[in-house]
């Protein structure tokens, strides 16, 4: 068995070391995928607060995935088409800076998370799967059907949105934004998993009775997970919008709830970079199988069934073994 | 009757025709312990969740400090002081014990709302969580994870758990259940000295325990209180022997 810390080292290596080499033999699809697999990193590091430390199976997050992503969208679109969003009762104008489409799309998500949270998490087990399925879906066909913002065939945006100092368009610069974002949010999470909350949030998955026979209020805990949750996952959306700078209903699309969960499957639940290696297994996957087929979900699905049913902490679990309590 | 921390005022609770708890009152003093023997069935737990708020009787209330506290929830009952323990060992089996012992002291503290300060580092919440775990005797353990630990061990853990949240009264549901004699012998020695500190009800099978325990003793079979006493008046009552006493001898 390997010692997580150091896996975790290895893992943050070869998240330097790829793009490194990418950018050095000028193979700059190389850096897209691999920023393709930060951003669906960051993604399910957020969903992972609700499902890997509070127990909370969302089978939404591509709500707020989208969310984010729209964010992004609609303040790029308006900022490209020089017209505003509203003008009364006050003008609202767009933007193409990526720190303040962040802080929106953050926000956005968050209050997003909050609705949905506050009524899915009246529910638990498979009431909760399917009621937070349905919310992400009611934001998939709501997108489907506003035809403003392109309706079903999504919205274009020409040139990535800048972020002060920066050539975003550079892929390398763009990777460096989303790896240290990505960085930024297993440092939060780790801090976040070690605290008092996080203490509370991961008894609350093992004995709800427990935790309110000490008299901390479960519910509440839970709802801030979730709303915590639900404002990284949406930051994802807007990155990954920017990516592709392109967003359409399918980054609501139920298929992207699944995803999300499977990297955290994969990698590991509730292991701190357990979402960096289900994401880079699956964006590997979905390179090189891929290319052999379309139908190249059978191998994921196989790798699924294998890691479900031999190793219960995902990769990182059969490489390090068992979680250690505490560090 | 100042004395009196815990009373229940003829709660009664039917499940469909099933009358589980009828028209029970008792009372809890300072410094006592107060075990409700029964035999299976007779409404013990019913009894047990209708004083910490998993429950709300029919009719009837339950008074904790001289304040009627129907109106609060079972979160609500334990911030107010009511410690308890499980009869089937609640507790978060993947963190250590420490982990678990600083859970209570989290409670009581209130402060959950702490995102970057590590729990196991706070000296105020670490010291209250290592110091009940020292009183139940679990200080040599405080690494291991709890579902490591053994049957006697867990209850240990949940009588230091209900002590962080500095408790006016403790509820405990049978505490020995399936303890051997030695794990109940070192149970009962430490549930002795907890009296004085914060009267018990404790709802128990384990005749030996209760009999060595209990200042007062209140039988209940079929959800009535049949007769409430000292150990000798219950040992000698003639009805508690007919309905209780009589089955094991």
């Amino acid at each position: 068995m390997i010692n997580e810390r150091h896996f975790n080292s290895f893992m943050i290596a070869i998240f330097i070391i790829v793009p490194a080499w990418a950018y050095i033999n000028d193979e700059p699809f190389t850096i897209t995928l691999m920023t393709r697999a930060v951003v669906f990193a960051l993604a399910a590091v957020g969903l992972n607060i609700a499902l890997g430390i509070g127990g909370l199976v969302s089978f939404g997050h591509a709500a707020f995935f989208g969310m984010g992503g729209y964010a992004m969208g609609i303040l790029a679109f308006h900022a490209q088409s020089f017209t505003p969003i509203i003008e009364t009762p006050f003008l609202l104008e767009g933007t193409k800076s990526m720190p303040i489409i962040w802080l929106v799309a953050i926000a956005l998500s968050a209050l997003l998370a909050l609705a949905i949270g506050a009524l899915s998490l009246r529910t638990s087990g498979v009431y909760f799967i399917m009621i937070t399925l349905a919310f992400a879906q009611m934001m998939y066909f709501f997108s489907i059907s506003w035809s403003a913002y392109g309706g079903e065939d999504g919205l274009s945006i020409y040139v990535r949105n800048g972020f002060p100092g920066l050539n975003t368009l550079d892929p390398i610069q763009f990777y460096l934004i989303a790896f240290v974002i990505l960085a930024f949010a297993l440092f939060l999470f780790a801090r976040i998993s070690n605290s008092p909350f996080g203490l509370a949030l991961n008894a609350a998955r093992q004995s709800e009775q427990r935790v309110e026979t000490v008299g901390l209020n479960t519910q509440r805990i839970r709802l801030v997970a979730f709303v915590m949750s639900g404002a990284v996952t949406g930051l994802a959306g807007a990155l990954f919008a920017d990516l592709n700078r392109f967003v359409s209903p399918t980054m609501f699309s139920w298929q992207l709830s699944g995803e999300i969960i499977v990297f955290i499957i994969i990698g590991g639940v509730g292991r701190l970079f357990g979402p960096v290696v289900g994401a880079l297994v699956f964006v590997a996957l979905e390179h090189f199988l891929g290319e052999l087929s379309d139908f190249w979900h059978i191998y994921l699905g196989l790798l699924l069934l294998i890691i479900v049913l031999f190793g219960k902490g995902g990769i990182i679990g059969l490489i390090c073994g068992r979680q250690r309590a505490h560090e | 009757m100042n004395d009196i921390v815990l009373q229940t005022r003829g709660l009664t609770k039917a499940f469909g025709s099933l009358v589980a708890c009828d028209d029970v009152s008792l009372s809890l003093n300072r410094g006592e312990i107060h075990a409700v023997i029964g035999p299976n069935g007779a409404g013990k737990s019913t009894l047990i969740a209708q004083i910490c708020g998993g429950l709300k009787p029919d009719t009837g209330h339950v008074e904790f400090l001289g304040q009627n506290i129907e109106g609060l929830n079972t979160r609500q009952r334990a911030l107010a002081g009511l410690g308890r323990t499980f009869q089937v060992s609640a507790l978060a089996m993947e963190d250590t014990v420490l982990q678990n012992a600083i859970l209570g002291a989290l409670g009581s503290s209130g402060n959950t709302w702490r995102f970057f300060k590590n729990a196991m580092k706070d000296t105020d919440l670490r010291e209250r969580a290592e110091h009940a775990l020292k009183r139940v005797g679990l200080d040599d353990s405080l690494e291991m994870r709890t579902a490591e630990l053994s049957h006697g061990q867990r209850r240990q853990l949940e009588v230091a758990i209900a002590l962080t949240l500095n408790p006016k009264t403790f509820v405990m549901d049978e505490p020995m259940a399936g303890l051997g004699s030695e794990g109940s012998r070192k149970l009962t020695g430490l549930l002795d000295g907890l009296r004085e500190e914060a009267p018990i009800l404790l709802v128990e099978h384990d005749m030996d325990a209760v009999f060595a325990l209990a200042d007062r003793i209140s039988v209940l079979v079929y959800g009535k209180i049949i007769a409430t006493g000292t150990v000798d008046q219950i040992r000698n009552n003639a009805a508690v022997r007919e309905a209780y006493l009589g089955e094991e001898d």
